[in-house]
């Protein structure tokens, strides 16, 4: 893993226009004054509940939501300033792997058609080059090339997903987000999709964005993790800093929450944060976070907290570490 | 109030061989195999297993909310109190299901209904059993929902269902799980699998709860290892339709005996030995075809423990201690 | 390690055949398809006699007289010679006027669905409008802009058909292009035109081969009544409606010069209703279990 930074994300926001619950305009803040660098070869977990904004946080630093502010840097070119020609382009490093591999593979295409797919869009060759790429993709995700001809419901959903991961990998990405990428599959098959990700990076020396709602798999599997509440990163740090040191209220929650898989360890008594995530079209004041916070004192209500650097690496935005 | 013999207090529910099938335009689903459990009063049993596994048609039977056809009891005993759950009729099962046996479901939305405010549902349920007047049966749902820890429940019981949160509309559901005059075994599928985590650890803890202020029994259906440790008594995995392994929960998890059980376990990324580790154990393959599946081990294919009796003949209960039996050729010592 | 795909499962399209093949209905709309279908092909090889000639002293014979099995009709031309004849073109008014309405239904519904916008508001307004008028007086209304003939009679009933075809595939663009498989080809720099048309629309067009199915039937019988109301095909066509409208003074005393052409119409109309209602309960997931 090298400092040199490959995605640098400043300011981003991305909002989306609804109508809130009087039926009046409003702006969902799913993305709000996020920054953020990921740094070549590493995997950033996003960690975070529903409505946290993590997956438009994924799917913006890929351009494909429109921001409504802020910059995303791929290495030196500005990924919303280019035009549709140079984007397209610039689409062959950048890739995505998907929750659901039923729904992110059309179902009326063979597994042929759906690895050549980008092979075909961007041109990269005959097409007996792109047939015998599209059997060695097969091969590199643990697929028979003798499959492909068939249709993706004729796979198991772990397949499904290496389908995915075949067609992502097509056009040699250096950088790969992947949303939610095992949480549709049954755990022995999350492992196995787990190990082929991490080969993968080795062999190809890729750099993860991974988001996921399940913490034990962010934590097995990043290097560097975020935490996301409602639109906001509200810390950042090496995973076994976050681990060791958890900063955030919100953080230590979450962590607290997670069910142990070792009955002895049963956390009868341990600090459960209350109530609900608040609605993202209206967060509360101040720290988002303050209505469920224990810790919150009066100017959560009032002021979002700026980030303090509590270590190095280690960013939190707390008012409880604010100086 | 039914009374029924001493002999059957201890156990709640007992399965005896329950084969469940279904059949298809393929050939012949064979979901649930041979499988014979009991749940006594007031413990928590949870079946784990991956989808496909069997857990929730098991459930379903209990309840008579298999769908006939395409789906067959082939064979096999449901005793409830005594009482062989099969050889009731729809309109004696409506007395028992929601009465004395309710169930919850992963996605609560789907058994709330939309054009009716929860505090109106849960309140028909108390009319349903008593002869009271709609205000103290509404002001008792009132009160349940306050129970299940809804904030501000007097607005709450007021609100429809789509106005709640998942979280809220599961606390709902067990609020009228509760309504029933004489709860005795709720059934819970994959009650927080839609939920999130702290979400998830608010509802575990008000079941566990709840369970013991009332009484009754709990079986969780889950393919969350995570929630099992957290909640259950005693565990029952099951794999393609059998059940491999049962075991009080500290000694499942502790000396995990069926190789499927151990993989499962390994398979989990917070498994504590994966400190600095770079891969997980995975198990290799996938779940078998239940159509194709034959009458060896159906983890045989999958199995690095695996030999050619295992792929033919499906193995007898060996019992490890008195709490703990594998059903394995070769379990793991 | 992945080579447990033992079941070859059955293509979509033979999933679909195997339902149709259990539902009696759709079954025996189809038979009666292909039966009119043949017809329609082979009518020069089959039919008995000219449809066009007439034969002044056998006017009016009725049905098993010797060489006339169906009868004749009053200008004394073979009633069966004539009535496969038609089924030809009810069968080429059907495919061209489903065609004219499909093909323009399915591009308006997919840029509409898909490009949204001031595009999607006004196109849709329009389509609206012209859902405001009544389905037949819409038809009328452009064959009088047009001029009584066989073949505007098909455009103008194309035509008035697009408004529901467009509905249908907007309605399912829409919820399509929110499924990720979408945003993954975009993700890896697929055009919006090979979106639209390569992707999404595909994954419409179930509800649409059904429309079309029923929308056969209906066109057959929209340009019957056109015909009738001498709108449509000119004398001396075998075209049913107008064989229906040109001999109705016959009806007390040579009932089947009038009632024959019916029957064919309702029979064809009843087949493609049948086939059209199996295939939508075979590709509606919620009827399908």
């Amino acid at each position: 893993m090298s400092d040199k930074s490959i995605l640098r994300v400043q300011n981003l926001k991305t909002y989306f226009d609804v109508h809130n619950e009087r039926g009046e305009k409003a702006h969902l803040k799913a993305v709000d004054d996020v920054s953020f660098t990921i740094r070549e070869g590493e995997i950033l977990g996003v960690v975070g509940e529903s409505g946290c904004g993590k997956s438009t946080l994924g799917r913006t630093v890929l351009r494909l939501e429109e921001k409504r502010g802020g910059t995303v840097m791929y290495r030196e070119t500005d990924l919303f300033g280019l035009d549709h020609r140079e984007l397209r382009a610039a689409r062959k490093k950048l890739q995505m792997i998907f929750q659901d591999p039923s729904s992110s593979l059309n179902p009326r295409k063979k597994v042929s058609s759906l690895i050549s797919q980008p092979l075909k869009i961007h041109r990269t060759g005959t097409p007996e080059e792109i047939q015998d790429r599209v059997d060695a993709l097969m091969e590199e995700v643990g697929l028979n090339p003798l499959y492909r001809r068939r249709f993706p419901h004729q796979f198991s959903g772990g397949q499904r997903q290496r389908i995915g991961i075949a067609r992502a990998l097509a056009l040699n990405p250096e950088f790969i987000v992947c949303d939610e990428a095992v949480s549709a599959l049954d755990v022995s098959v999350q492992a196995q999709i787990l190990n082929l990700l991490l080969d993968l990076q080795d062999r190809h020396r890729l750099t993860y964005m991974f988001i996921s709602h399940d913490l034990s798999v962010v934590e097995f599997i990043s290097s560097r993790i975020l935490v996301m509440y409602l639109g906001k990163i509200v810390e950042i740090a090496d995973k076994k800093d976050l681990m060791k040191n958890p900063l955030h209220p919100y953080t230590k929650a979450l962590f607290a929450a997670y069910p142990d898989a070792d009955p002895k360890n049963r956390k009868e008594d341990r600090m459960l944060v209350m109530g609900d995530v608040p609605s993202p079209i209206n967060p509360p004041r101040g720290c988002h976070f303050h209505p469920r916070c224990p810790f919150a004192k009066p100017v959560c209500t009032e002021v979002y907290p700026g980030n303090t650097n509590a270590e190095p690496g280690h960013t939190v935005a707390c008012h409880l570490y604010s100086t | 109030m039914k009374k029924h013999d001493q002999t059957t207090t201890a156990n709640l529910l007992e399965i005896q061989d329950l084969s469940v099938h279904f059949n298809t335009q393929r050939g012949v689903v064979k979901a649930v195999r041979d499988l014979s459990l009991t749940i006594k009063k007031e413990e928590t049993l949870a079946l784990v297993g991956e989808s496909g596994c069997g857990k929730s048609v098991t459930a379903h039977s209990i309840n008579g909310l298999i769908p006939v056809p395409p789906g067959i009891i082939e064979k096999g005993k449901i005793i409830f109190e005594g009482e062989n759950l099969l050889q009731k009729t729809e309109k004696e099962m409506q007395h028992i299901r929601g009465v004395r046996i309710s169930m919850i479901f992963q996605e609560p939305m789907t058994s709330l209904n939309p054009v009716f405010t929860i505090g109106r549902q849960i309140a028909d349920v108390f009319l349903t059993h008593h002869d009271i007047p709609r205000e103290e049966a509404f002001s008792r749902a009132v009160n349940l929902l306050d129970m299940v820890k809804i904030p501000s429940p007097e607005t709450r019981a007021k609100s429809y269902p789509h106005q709640l949160s998942g979280g809220m509309r599961q606390r709902a559901m067990i609020a009228m799980a509760l309504a029933s005059p004489e709860p005795g075994l709720m059934i819970a599928d994959e009650p927080t699998t839609a939920l999130d985590v702290t979400i998830q650890a608010q509802i575990l803890r008000l079941m566990v709860s709840l369970k013991k202020r009332v009484g009754m029994s709990l079986l969780l259906i889950t393919h969350d290892m995570g929630v099992v440790a957290e909640t259950a008594d005693r565990v029952i995995v099951m794999y393609a339709g059998r059940k491999v392994e049962e075991a009080d929960v500290y000694s499942l998890f502790d000396k995990p005996a069926h190789p499927y059980t151990l993989g499962l376990l390994n398979s989990l990324p917070s498994n504590r030995k994966y400190a600095g580790a770079s891969r997980l154990e995975a198990i290799p393959g996938t779940v078998p075809d239940l159509l194709t599946i034959n009458d060896g081990c159906p983890f045989a294919n999958r199995c690095p423990r695996a030999g050619d009796i295992c792929r033919s003949v499906f193995p007898g209960e060996t019992p490890l201690t008195e709490h703990h039996s594998v059903w394995c050729h070769n379990h793991v010592r | 390690m992945n080579d447990t795909l033992i079941v070859k499962d059955p293509t979509p399209f033979q999933e679909i055949l195997h339902e149709l093949s259990k539902n009696k209905a759709a079954v025996a709309g189809l038979i009666i398809i292909a039966l009119f279908l043949l017809i329609g092909i082979l009518a020069p090889l089959i039919a008995p006699k000219d449809p066009f000639a007439q034969e002044i002293s056998l006017r009016k014979l009725p049905p098993f007289s010797p060489g006339y099995i169906l009868g004749s009709d009053d200008l004394g031309r073979d009633m069966l010679s004539r009535l496969m004849y038609g089924a030809r073109i009810s069968m080429i008014i059907g495919v061209i006027s489903v065609g004219i309405a499909m093909g323009s239904g399915l591009l308006i519904g997919v840029t509409a669905g898909y490009i949204g916008g001031w595009y999607d508001r006004i196109v849709m307004r329009l389509i609206d409008i012209m859902l405001a008028f009544p389905y037949i007086l819409l038809t009328i209304v452009i064959v009088a802009v047009l001029g009584p003939s066989l073949f505007n009679a098909m455009v103008a009933i194309g035509v008035s058909q697009i408004p529901r075809y467009a509905r249908l595939v907007r309605a399912s663009v829409l919820a399509e292009k929110e499924a990720d498989y979408v945003t993954a080809e975009r993700s890896l720099g697929a055009s919006p035109l090979s979106l639209m048309f390569l992707s999404i629309l595909p994954n419409c067009l179930a509800p649409v081969s059904v429309q079309a199915t029923l929308g056969v039937g209906e066109a057959i019988l929209s340009s019957a009544a056109l015909s009738f109301l001498g709108l449509g095909a000119q004398p001396p066509t075998p075209e049913w409606g107008l064989m229906i409208a040109s001999s109705r003074e016959f009806i007390t005393n040579a009932w089947w010069i009038v009632t024959f052409p019916g029957l064919a119409t309702l029979l064809a109309v009843l087949g493609f209703n049948l086939f059209g209602d199996g295939l939508r309960d075979v590709l509606d997931p919620k009827l399908r279990e």
